[in-house]
């Protein structure tokens, strides 16, 4: 007890601390207002819970790992972990063949589109001179169009084998559904990198000010800037493409979308795949500014789910804010109750959350009474 | 068919009583299965027969256990001193020390995480669907959290308990019977209370909450009452595993979310949601495939169990019993005219 108040004491002795506790607060919130964002997509369109949504980030960040192990620049690593996430997480799935290769032209754009991938993956490797084991790039090109290929034919099964089908379901089906997701994709992830923690360094320096009071790394606003970057990117997609229309047709009525035409199908395997692209991308910064552990998932799973809760669907300033606002309330209580309380504490506000919307709920129905 | 239940139930009990001492080196596992089958019997009280999917049951396992072992010691020792020791061994239980704490601990434990279900019950039953599940899980995980930086409590290191006095294969079965006593004591308490009016009022409460709400029956109370029951059970369960496993910390053990506390949910729907026999079922056949995964292939376990909920949860939602019902509605004393049936297709 004594050292709580000794830890708020210091906040008021100190004010630099707080302005320390918020920048940490507010570069960890813009990643989970990321991954949140993705879920309130996926729930709002779809229906779906997705418990594996921290999973899909912590995939994406090792997709950056991997790729910057085998010579690929590190920040360029975010927009491959974004592709390749969005290709597992559903892009070519069984029905988005079906809806949207009804003709082989555009079936052959997409294989050409995977071709070029392998080259540019190819091209790399030459340029790097990358030799291991003795073999050449030309194999490890080859090789990694097999990998993509598997990873086609994966992300088609996740998607289409277990999503598609849990779509408009039971509310409780996709909860659980996607817990296995995420139990599988946990282990395989141990399985094929082990389970030591990963990071990749940028090897930028780290500014100070206030007499090192604060360390800002330039690796972290990057990272911070690349996610606003998507975010926006994401805002102005949603609100001027036809496709970002047609989501958000369907997420007000799929019925009624459906009848004026909207492939609702191809909807939800694209809001699938883009939800996907999203987290891969936030791991892929995440593996830049602090490290992925195959078991890490879960805690951005909470975090998803305690923004989303807190923010409500298809409304992004709020799920920004409340990104952002359990970021640096996550950093404070570390700071006040001690780093073991950080899990504590955002599931804690999670449940405080939902009471104040019970609360407010109750009240709402005593007025229809 | 009364006669061929009774020849069923007699096999049952039969079987149950023998099996320690006909299969002695998988003692551990049967009383394993026996936790299992309370964890999923009771989770169907409030999620098949009443509609409210707790994620967060593993509440009352973690937390029964803590109480037990608290109880337990707390009779004989200091509990600060004797978790600050972490077992160091100066601490001696008499065989009446050990087993009187045992029974009031284990007693203690259910009666406490009714208590608890209930105050809890309170501030997240007013939560539907899956916001009910999430806000139970994330009871469970912060409790988990909270307990694992309680250092009177043992902290993250968690509680080592004394070890049976005595041989300890007998330890094994006497183990064993007290899972198995809960297990049938169970079991038969919920054959009983889906037969009475208590039954109807939550299966209605299951169908329409508010049509029920509308019809007189008092909902919230009813919710308490009947996660009251499933948690003094789990408690109960809880507090003999902390005897039987001797040590125990908080997180992997005690609240172990992502462990029993889905495999219960995933037993039930395995089995067949709603059904007084579908999470036995389920329990026996989820353990038996976590058993054999475990065992032949391991490192792929856990992808092979995540497998299963998958398919368990999109595919085979009915669960076994409800499959067979749908084969065989004659089983389960259900009349299909034949007319109507063909009229149907």
């Amino acid at each position: 007890m004594d050292q709580i108040l000794g830890n708020i004491e210091l906040l008021f002795e100190f004010p630099i601390v707080n302005l320390k506790i918020i920048l940490d607060g507010i570069m960890i919130g813009a990643l989970f207002a990321l991954a949140a964002y993705g879920l309130a997509l996926v729930w709002g369109v779809m229906n779906v819970k997705n418990l594996a949504q921290g999973d899909f980030v912590i995939s994406g960040g090792y997709v950056s790992w991997w790729l910057v192990q085998h010579g690929f620049p590190a920040l360029l690593g975010v927009p491959a972990a974004f592709v390749v996430m969005a290709l597992l997480g559903g892009a070519l799935s069984g029905t988005f063949i079906h809806a949207w290769c009804r003709s082989r032209a555009k079936l052959m754009i997409i294989l050409s589109c995977a071709s070029v991938l392998v080259f540019i993956f190819g091209v790399y490797f030459e340029e790097n001179e990358t030799f291991i084991l003795g073999l050449s790039g030309d194999f490890f090109a080859a090789v990694s169009g097999i990998v993509l290929t598997v990873l086609l034919v994966i992300n088609g099964g996740i998607y289409s084998l277990v999503i598609s089908r849990v779509i408009e379901r039971d509310l409780f089906t996709s909860l659980l559904a996607t817990f296995g997701l995420a139990i599988m994709m946990a282990q395989i992830l141990n399985l094929l990198f082990g389970s030591d923690t990963q990071s990749v360094d940028l090897g930028y320096p780290t500014l100070h000010f206030f007499d090192g009071f604060i360390d800002l790394p330039i690796a972290k606003l990057i990272g911070v800037g690349m996610a606003a970057v998507l975010a926006a990117g994401v805002i102005i997609f949603m609100k001027s493409s036809r496709m970002g229309q047609a989501i958000r047709a369907t997420a007000q009525d799929a019925r009624a979308a459906r009848v004026l035409g909207i492939d609702t199908e191809k909807v939800y395997a694209f809001t699938f795949s883009l939800n996907s692209g999203i987290c891969g991308a936030a791991g892929a910064i995440i593996v830049m500014v602090w490290l992925v552990q195959p078991f890490y998932g879960i805690s951005y799973s909470i975090r998803a789910f305690v923004i989303v809760t807190a923010a409500g669907l298809g409304n992004l300033p709020g799920v920004i804010a409340a990104g952002l606002g359990i970021g640096v309330l996550e950093q404070y209580g570390a700071h006040v109750f001690g780093i073991g309380y950080q899990q504590a504490v955002a599931v804690l506000l999670l449940l405080v959350v939902l009471l104040y919307r019970l609360i407010q709920q109750r009240r709402n129905r005593q007025v229809l009474k | 068919m009364t006669r061929n239940k009774t020849i069923l139930y007699a096999v049952i009990i039969a079987f149950t009583i023998i099996a320690p001492f006909a299969f002695p080196n998988y003692g551990t596992q049967l009383a394993t299965l026996w936790l299992m089958i309370i964890v999923s019997l009771t989770w169907d009280m409030t999620g098949g027969q009443m509609g409210y999917n707790s994620l967060g049951n593993i509440f009352f396992y973690g937390t029964g256990m803590y109480v037990a072992a608290l109880i337990a010691i707390g009779l004989t020792y200091d509990i600060g001193d004797y978790n600050s020791a972490a077992g160091g061994g100066i601490y001696e239980f008499t065989d009446a020390q050990y087993f009187g704490g045992l029974a009031l601990g284990v007693i203690g434990a259910g009666v406490f995480c009714s208590l608890s279900a209930i105050v809890i019950g309170i501030l997240v039953f007013g939560l539907r669907g899956p916001y009910f599940a999430i806000g139970t899980l994330g009871v469970a995980i912060a409790a988990g959290e909270l307990v694992s930086n309680w250092n009177w409590v043992g902290g993250g290191q968690g509680i080592a308990l004394p070890v049976y006095p005595g041989d300890l294969d007998q330890g094994k079965d006497f183990f064993y019977f007290l899972f198995a006593a809960v297990g049938v004591s169970a079991f038969l308490f919920a054959k009983w209370l889906y037969g009475t009016r208590f039954g109807a009022a939550i299966n209605a409460i299951r169908d329409d909450e508010e049509k029920a709400d509308a019809m007189g029956i008092h909902t919230l109370r009813y919710k308490l009452y009947t996660w009251a029951m499933a948690a003094f059970f789990v408690g109960m369960a809880g507090g003999i595993s902390g005897f039987q496993l001797i040590h125990f910390e908080p997180l992997e053990t005690a609240y172990q979310t992502i462990n029993l506390g889905i495999f219960m949910v995933v037993c039930v729907l395995l089995g067949g949601k709603g059904t007084l026999w579908g999470p036995v079922v389920g329990a026996i056949l989820f353990h038996l495939f976590k058993e054999i995964t475990w065992n032949y292939l391991l490192g792929w376990q856990w992808v092979a169990l995540g497998a299963l909920i998958v398919v368990t949860v999109v595919y085979f939602q009915d669960g076994v019993l409800g499959w067979l019902m749908a084969k065989r509605p004659e089983w389960f004393g259900i009349r299909v005219e034949k007319k109507v049936a063909e009229q149907v297709e």
